[in-house]
């Protein structure tokens, strides 16, 4: 009881600090500096000579460039206080933030990459000096194999989406050495998948096929019989979905597609609840895999770096991009000879320090540690869906068929909607002013109404679950008492509107500075 | 008025009369309200204007507005010129929205009136709903309204549609696809996958990428028989033909070689041809053939056959569709509605399919 009055003050206490601070450009005052640097010795001058005459003229700049001119104090500053607008996994839970797997990166984790040995390796450095990253990655893809069921993986996709587009072409690639690829160029996809498993085939010239999720909430297996034909060259999904539900058709769905003369690629982005427990290389999967940012603890990175491995069946092999880590018995070594390989499909090798994190994070989790996340995982999400169900205007579409879920599950607030007027779109508005993370809502076109998909994975505890479920309920009860308070938040950020409209006219969005000016003089 | 008492819709006095005997009320009357009150908090930023007595007037006194009133009616004997009269009137006085209570043959009306020419928005209220130009219950419809006006929603065209009575009620089901009115729609905003937020396809964006897909699909050797609606008309736009927006036209080689044909004309014209037919789901409901588009009679689709049907539909009218809710069929015939039922391929953007369950 002490607790939760506790948790209430805090929430209600929360003011973000409002710097309304410049554009550093704005603050630039001709003639300031942050040091400076005192002209060297008459002899050394002499001895050396300008420290520019080394560099090319064809290279040397005409002009200054227009760099902003600030005091050192003033630039710190200026970055704090940015840094104090900032909100993320270190300020607040984001138990919100569903389909992304927000679980705690360990520290210890990031005390590692830092260390100069890894943080100073240059990627075109001799593979003998960077044995020790070779043999992580090695090993990373080992581990995967064993998590998996699957046989090999490639370390060089740097996201999701980029994993799916790159067994996307290593579909079209088998097909085409069969001489089957003019025949086979419709993919079929489901519309809860990540949207990824869609747009990925398109990208790669396939005809895409949507399968709709029945009333159970997953799609019938007569609607895969009649997508699928001789023009079949895979099935690509996400299992389990974003909904949480798993989609337990998917051994026959994988069936039909190999009696077809497809491939099956299924997306492991919600792995985080079936660690340990089901491997997708044994229901059939041909292809899959991994975001390391998900379910393996590596940081998020806001649009990057990411990594995320994919993992294939044997025969498929000798499609994965190069260069591909290889051990030879005494060496590890980069190993481009692959003939089939479908290419380069990333800069240099990997990202080593996401590797790095992944495999040791594994490593401190171990089989059994691997197992304890799937099921604390779980067991905190329904945990969670218990709470929210209680509160009012909160439902969970196809409770019914589903009224357990995995990792996630995605509410709607259709309800409230329709008796308050508030929906998702003020839930998220509000909830920022506790300190809290705004939800994730959906990836698709309305097929859940005001759609809002939290995910508490198992680095979260139960006062994590209980504080993000108690802003839920004080929203909804703000919504059915007094909901000008919702319409009108946020009351306690450091902006309350966001005008979206200029980075969607390219008459107004700019992403320098010079660009701005142009635009906006 | 007259479904709660068996009657199938309240279009003649007669009827009117027949259904006040038997006891029904009208249920309009409130269903405006509902869709009133949720104007209510803009009250004092727009100029409610209506029709005297249970045309309007009470209901918007009963909600709380003070609304100014126009135009003359015999209380408790109002019509369908009433309502054409009164959608004619707010034309006159440049209102931004006209929003009416009622059931297709409202719609008809309003539509008959008004056209495209000024956005209006259906409050349901009657037992005919197949026409797409109303909310999907009294709030919704309300709460649009308002969203309306503040600015927030866009325009589209929606089918209006409406069956005809006097063959319903001696079991012939026909219907006709009279015209669209121009009616407010709200964004569906979607948040991408790492934050930020961004608008779907829109409607007339979406048609085009159909079109395109279908276009390029086309055989010159081939006879199209394109049925009504916007979508199928984008396919014809795209090839650079003429097409009807309510009927049926055939076209081949990228001509149109004949225009808003019945099924005897159809018949003769596919007689020993290769045909495809290109349908899209018509109204509120969803109907791939059964209303609307009687000319594609179920002798011609036999003689076509179900493999030479190509079904187009954008995303959004899936979703506006219920998810789980299939597409329909009604041709007359049950074998025939056998034969297009189950799961069908729905074209719905450029080299995009949907999976989709059709049912009698």
């Amino acid at each position: 009881m002490e607790d939760t009055v506790k948790v209430v003050e805090r929430e209600m206490a929360y003011r973000a600090v409002a710097w309304n601070e410049p554009i550093i450009y704005q603050l630039s005052r001709s003639g300031r500096r942050g040091s400076m640097v005192s002209r060297p010795d008459e002899k050394v001058n002499a001895t050396v000579g300008h420290v520019l005459s080394k560099i090319p003229e064809k290279l040397r700049r005409k002009s200054l460039p227009k760099l902003p001119e600030l005091s050192e104090p003033e630039v710190v500053r200026h970055y704090i206080r940015l840094s104090q607008q900032n909100y993320g996994v270190d300020s607040g839970i984001s138990v919100g933030v569903g389909t992304c797997t927000m679980k705690y990166s360990p520290k210890v984790n990031e005390a590692l990459v830092r260390s100069p040995k890894l943080a100073e390796i240059h990627p075109l450095q001799d593979e003998e000096t960077v044995q020790g990253a070779l043999e992580i990655m090695y090993r990373l893809g080992k581990w995967l194999c064993e998590i998996s069921g699957m046989d090999e993986f490639s370390m060089q996709p740097r996201g999701g989406a980029h994993a799916v587009l790159t067994n996307a072409r290593i579909i079209r690639k088998y097909h085409e050495l069969k001489g089957e690829l003019d025949q086979r160029n419709e993919m079929i996809t489901t519309v809860l998948s990540h949207p990824c498993n869609g747009a990925a085939p398109a990208a790669t010239g396939f005809k895409v096929i949507t399968l709709y999720p029945d009333e159970t909430g997953i799609p019938n297996v007569e609607a895969l019989k009649a997508a699928v034909s001789k023009h079949t060259a895979g099935l690509m999904m996400t299992n389990p979905y974003d909904t949480g539900v798993f989609d337990k058709n998917i051994v026959k769905y994988i069936k039909i597609i190999h009696e077809a003369g497809g491939l099956a690629a299924i997306d492991q982005a919600n792995a985080n609840s079936i660690l340990g427990r089901l491997r997708i290389g044994d229901v059939g999967a041909d292809l899959c895999h991994f975001n390391l940012h998900k379910s393996f603890s590596t940081p998020h990175g806001s649009a990057g770096p990411g990594s995320a491995p994919i993992g294939v069946k044997k025969e498929l092999s000798k499609f994965l991009p190069v260069p591909v880590v290889a051990y030879d018995g005494t060496k590890y070594y980069l190993d481009y000879n692959r003939p089939h390989t479908i290419g380069k499909t990333a800069g240099f090798y990997g990202v080593i320090p996401n590797v790095v994190r992944a495999y040791a994070w594994i490593m401190s989790m171990g089989e059994e540690g691997l197992k304890e996340t799937s099921e604390v995982a779980v067991v905190n999400n329904n945990y969670l869906i218990q709470k929210l169900l209680k509160i009012r205007g909160v439902t969970l579409p196809w409770n019914e068929s589903h009224p357990r879920r995995l990792q996630e599950a995605r509410f709607s607030l259709q309800k409230m909607k329709e008796e308050t007027g508030i929906g998702v779109d003020g839930l998220n508005r509000r909830i920022v002013d506790f300190g809290i993370q705004r939800c994730f809502l959906a990836h698709e076109p309305p097929i859940v109404p005001e759609p809002f998909t939290p995910e508490p994975p198992e680095s979260n505890s139960k006062e994590d679950l209980d504080q993000f479920a108690w802003a839920i309920q004080r929203i909804s009860d703000e919504a059915y008492s007094t909901p000008e308070i919702v319409l009108n938040a946020p009351h306690n950020c450091a902006i309350t509107e966001v005008d979206s409209s200029p980075s969607k006219d390219p008459k107004k969005w700019a992403l320098t500075w010079r660009a701005y000016l142009k635009k906006h003089g | 008025m007259g479904g709660k008492v068996g009657l199938k819709g309240t279009d003649g006095k007669e009827i009117i009369q027949k259904a006040r005997e038997l006891g029904a009320t009208q249920a309009s009357p409130a269903r405006a309200v509902e869709a009133l009150q949720r104007l209510l908090p803009l009250k004092v930023e727009f100029e409610l204007i209506t029709y005297p007595f249970d045309m309007g007037e009470e209901e918007a006194i009963h909600c709380g507005f003070e609304p100014k009133v126009v135009g003359r009616i015999q209380q408790g004997a109002t019509s369908a010129a009433d309502t054409r009269a009164a959608a004619k009137e707010m034309l006159s006085l440049h209102v931004d929205l006209i929003l009416f209570v009622g059931g297709d043959g409202t719609a008809r009306d309003v539509y008959e009136s008004v056209g495209k020419s000024i956005p209006a928005l259906g409050v349901p209220a009657g037992v005919k709903i197949h026409s797409g130009v109303f909310g999907v219950n009294p709030g919704k419809a309300g709460e649009l309204a308002a969203k309306f006006l503040r600015g927030e929603t866009k325009l589209q065209d929606a089918e209006v549609m409406d069956v005809d009575e006097e063959a319903f009620r001696i079991g012939r089901l026909s219907a006709k696809l009279y015209g669209y009115l121009r009616v407010p729609y709200e964004e569906e905003l979607i948040q991408s996958a790492k934050g930020g937020s961004s608008t779907i396809l829109d409607e007339k964006m979406s048609q085009q990428t159909i079109a395109d897909y279908v276009v390029e699909l086309m055989e010159e050797d081939w006879y199209y028989v394109l049925g009504p609606g916007t979508t199928v008309k984008a396919v014809a736009d795209r090839l650079g033909a003429t097409k009807t927006l309510l009927g049926v036209d055939v076209v081949h080689g990228g001509k149109t070689v004949a225009s808003d044909v019945n099924e005897e004309q159809l018949l003769r014209l596919i007689e020993g041809r290769k045909v495809k037919i290109i349908v899209s789901p018509i109204g509120q409901q969803g109907f791939i053939f059964g209303r609307g588009n009687q000319q594609i009679s179920p002798k011609i689709i036999r003689k076509v056959g179900v493999e030479n049907i190509w079904v187009i539909a954008t995303r959004n009218k899936l979703s506006s569709i219920q998810v789980g809710r299939p597409f329909l069929v009604d041709t007359g015939e049950e074998d025939v509605n056998k034969m297009l039922s189950g799961y069908r391929r729905i074209i719905t953007g450029y080299k995009e399919e949907v999976v989709a369950k059709v049912a009698a």
